[in-house]
């Protein structure tokens, strides 16, 4: 039994290196072919990569993605394709900024109440979604893109001077009224750069994820309607509610994503506030096999390779290079899964059925002897 | 390794059955048979001449054609469409086609109709298709797998008249069932397979049902058990005018199931017949909460449930083996302990609270596991490596550990082999013997007959007819299921009745 269970975790170490090694190698194909060397930029990037500002930087940047990541993984767990976490994170986090913005209340006060509202705003935009998917048979991955472009169209009409918006000094940008100093969130005092405090929530945010996915009944009645929504209704779970509870989660969980931005970086929502960082969050999710630690991995990766182009433009690459590795990756990413999977499923049933054959052979020959 | 060392000759002109236990490796042999496979080692010869096939082209061209247990026929083609489809090269696809099926219908007493859709046939008429299909891309050798599987008595004896043409006019079949009256009834020659190999052959004229069995499992069968009644009049589970209406795939509201009523006392199996289709599906999902009726009352050991959600009806105590285990009763890629929690994850040991208790929850698949005789390697590989027979185990004993008072048997034999068979019958006895009530719906009248108390038959979403397991025979309760009789069954000539396992219960039956 222990040399599955070992196998298992083999064949699910296996699938994303695998993705992750056949992108390096499709990517060398891309740069060859436009004429440069691949494997330069590859030790380039590598040594960008590893300094300690870019340690601090891929730790910041990654903290995000990992809330991204988890904020689709939820969705994945059950089988929903929630798309709209890019627009979930953008209105949270805007509301977010314009709650924060206006009040100035003690920070251990006003900072719960910030993130607070960016997950009940991102809860509830999800949550449109799953109340549509129930009611009406709506697919969620049609409304919740429909829902990122409302998203955006709302934020830019509120989003101007005269309404929650202000243009700033220099008036090049608008942006919601700035944070108070004490609602600005803690950080890690490293050097050259601090290391953003809300990396703990995060992580908070990881433990919480895998403690209500494998250790409570909620979890099991969530994971069961991903794997079978049939067999989950057969078993009493309420698959309807199930569908609108984890939207609600998968969009409370959106709207932390903005928060290390929001609360350790801009203090404001402006016109500068990072975009698609939901798209980015399912490719993560799906690199980490939705796994708490394998999003966290693949977070850390995303943010290393981001880095490394940075580095990259200043040597003569296309700086896009990185986005064909990543896109090639999250391509590798869904056929390999499914290859090893396959392979795993019946490689299990024939050892199954050889380990079983073993035993009445054995079986067969105590009863022959006695 | 599913088959090694299988010895086989069939000879021509004959039906040739091959018995063995589901996961014997009939299925198997088959695809190999017929090319869909290819074997590691050994020959095959048609004909005195050595033949490799590597797929269903080759094994059709040396005139050797299989007809499925699942139908291949598109729904929304005419029988002719269907006949021709893949095969427009032979003869066309207009009226020469048409010519040659009518011919090869009449050789062989088919009776087939040309233009009518295949989705206005019953599964007798699309057997049949699937039968002509073969026949018209010149099969001399068909293989059929369990081909009786789906069908009523009566339309069992009109198949076994077919295949009697068939042989008559040259061909060869190779039947593959684990009926073995059937079998005993229809076979020249009779090969046994157990543990993906030959282990004899037998002589249809001089074998009795009971040696075949035993023959197949390889030991003696469990020795029958006289029936002693346990039932009270307690009721259990009372329903009352349960009626429930749905839109078919044309757009018409249908009465799926219409006025059902019925009460189950504690210690009693009621036993539902029907071909399938009649409502029985859909009158488990009303029971378990899944659909909700447009009208009716159910009552649980004295409470009404009639709107209470499935999880409730569960805790309540209502166990259900599902008629389909992989949509319903099982998550096929989670491992065997998580199967266990399935459906009652919010009672003891699985959970403590909100929180799932994992250690008592595998403990406990642990017991399940060795009470029930699952065979596995353990308790964390996945559902769907274990074989039909031992999935339908674990569900069982699951639904077992919670001390149900209801148990939904929906088909809870099929697909299992002759071993788990009988567990699951004493299994289910000896609930009833204290006090549980049992809905059993299953297409096998044998098993139905035998393990019933009370019998009603199903019919186009109503309880049309009621007999007494002691005395009905399956012919009786088939013509009940195809509508022709109804009300209360009586059994009629207790002498005139030639099938061998019309007097066997499951006690002693093999399948």
């Amino acid at each position: 039994m222990k040399k599955i269970d070992k196998e298992r975790l083999l064949l699910g170490i296996a699938a994303p290196l695998l993705a992750v090694v056949a992108a390096f190698l499709i990517t060398a194909l891309v740069l060859a072919a436009t004429g440069k060397e691949p494997f330069s930029a590859f030790g380039i990037m590598f040594d960008y990569g590893v300094k300690s500002d870019s340690q601090v930087y891929i730790i910041n940047k990654a903290t995000t993605y990992y809330l991204a990541g988890l904020a689709v993984a939820i969705g994945f767990r059950m089988n929903l394709f929630n798309i709209g976490v890019d627009g979930q994170y953008r209105l949270a986090a805007f509301f977010a900024a314009a709650v924060g913005g206006a009040l100035t209340l003690p920070g251990i006060v006003q900072i719960p109440l910030i993130i607070i509202t960016a997950m009940i705003v991102g809860a509830m935009w999800a949550g449109i979604a799953g109340v549509l998917k129930t009611t009406r048979g709506v697919s969620e991955v049609v409304s919740t893109i429909m829902l990122n472009f409302i998203a955006t169209a709302i934020i830019g009409y509120l989003l101007q001077p005269g309404r929650l918006g202000h243009l700033d000094a220099a008036g090049t940008e608008v942006a919601t009224t700035p944070l108070p100093e004490s609602s600005h969130f803690f950080e890690f005092p490293t050097t050259p750069t601090p290391i953003i405090g809300f990396v703990v929530i995060a992580a908070i945010a990881g433990v919480a994820y895998w403690f209500t996915l494998a250790r409570t009944r909620f979890g099991f009645d969530l994971r069961t309607v991903g794997r079978s929504d049939t067999a989950a209704a057969a078993s009493g779970v309420n698959v309807k509610k199930m569908v609108v509870t984890s939207m609600l989660l998968s969009g409370a969980m959106a709207g932390l994503i903005g928060m290390p931005t929001l609360l350790n970086e801009s203090y404001a929502y402006g016109s500068g506030f990072p975009l698609g960082i939901g798209f980015t969050g399912i490719a993560i999710a799906l690199l980490g096999r939705n796994h708490p630690v394998g999003i966290a991995l693949s977070a850390i990766l995303w943010a290393f390779l981001e880095r490394g182009a940075q580095q990259l433009e200043f040597e003569g690459y296309d700086r896009e290079i990185v986005g064909v590795m990543q896109g090639v990756i999250v391509l590798c990413v869904v056929i390999a899964y499914e290859v090893v999977r396959r392979f795993g499923l019946k490689r299990q049933q024939r050892r199954v059925g050889e380990k079983l054959a073993a035993q009445a052979r054995t079986n067969d020959k105590t009863e022959v002897s006695a | 390794m599913a088959n090694h060392d299988i010895d086989i000759t069939v000879r021509r002109g004959t039906v040739h059955a091959l018995v063995g236990e589901n996961g014997a490796g009939k299925s198997t042999l088959m695809k190999i048979l017929y090319g869909m496979q290819k074997p590691d080692e050994g020959t095959i010869a048609v004909d005195g001449e050595q033949v490799t096939f590597n797929n269903p082209g080759d094994a059709i061209a040396r005139g050797v054609g299989m007809v499925h247990q699942h139908f291949m026929l598109a729904d929304n083609l005419t029988v002719l469409e269907n006949v021709v489809l893949g095969s427009e090269k032979l003869y066309g696809i207009g009226d020469k086609a048409r010519a040659k099926i009518k011919e090869i219908s009449e050789a062989y007493g088919l009776g087939i109709r040309t233009d009518v859709l295949v989705e206005d046939l019953g599964v007798a008429d699309r057997q049949r298709v699937e039968i002509l299909k073969v026949l018209y891309r010149g099969a001399r050798t068909l293989i059929l797998d369990e081909p009786t599987a789906v069908l009523v008595p009566q339309e069992v004896d009109a198949l076994f008249d077919n295949l009697r043409e068939l042989k008559a006019e040259g061909l060869t079949v190779i039947f593959i069932s684990h009926k073995l009256g059937e079998v005993l009834s229809v076979a020249d020659d009779i090969t046994v397979i157990r543990r993906g190999t030959t282990v004899g052959t037998a002589d249809p004229a001089h074998t009795t049902t009971k040696q075949l069995a035993e023959l197949m499992v390889g030991s003696e069968l469990p020795s029958p058990e006289t029936r002693e009644s346990t039932v009270t009049d307690v009721p259990m589970l009372t329903v009352e005018d349960l009626s429930l209406s749905a839109v078919d795939p044309d757009g018409v509201v249908r009465a799926v199931l219409d006025g059902v009523s019925f009460t189950i006392h504690k210690g009693e199996v009621l036993g539902i017949a029907g071909v399938e289709g009649n409502g029985q599906s859909e009158l488990v999902d009303t029971i378990m909460g899944m659909r909700h009726p447009d009208r009716g009352v159910l009552t649980l050991d004295g409470t009404d449930i009639s709107t209470a959600p499935t999880r409730k009806r569960r805790e309540d105590g209502i166990g259900c083996i599902p008629e389909d285990r992989h949509r319903h009763g099982l998550l096929l890629e989670a491992p065997l302990w998580e199967n266990r929690i399935l459906g009652h994850v919010t009672e003891k040991p699985n959970s403590k609270g909100a929180i799932l208790d994992l250690k008592a929850a595998r403990r406990d698949t642990e017991r399940i596991v060795r009470e029930y005789d699952v065979r596995t390697p353990g308790i964390d590989v996945t559902a769907a490596s274990l074989s039909g027979g031992n999935q339908q185990k674990l569900i069982v004993g699951r639904e077992m550990s919670h001390a149900p008072k209801l148990l939904i048997a929906a088909h809870p034999t099929r697909g299992v082999d002759v071993g788990a068979q009988a567990q699951i019958w004493d299994q289910i006895r000896d609930a009833r013997r204290e006090g549980l009530a049992v809905l059993l719906i299953s297409a096998d009248l044998d098993e139905l007959i035998g393990l019933s108390d009370t019998l009603r038959v199903m019919y186009r979403g109503r309880l049309v007819a009621d007999a007494d397991p002691a005395t009905i025979t399956p012919e009786e309760l088939g013509s009940a299921m195809t509508g022709a009789a109804t009300g209360h069954l009586e059994h009629e000539s207790p002498e005139g009745d030639s099938r061998p396992e019309a007097t066997d219960g499951p006690e002693d039956e093999a399948r």
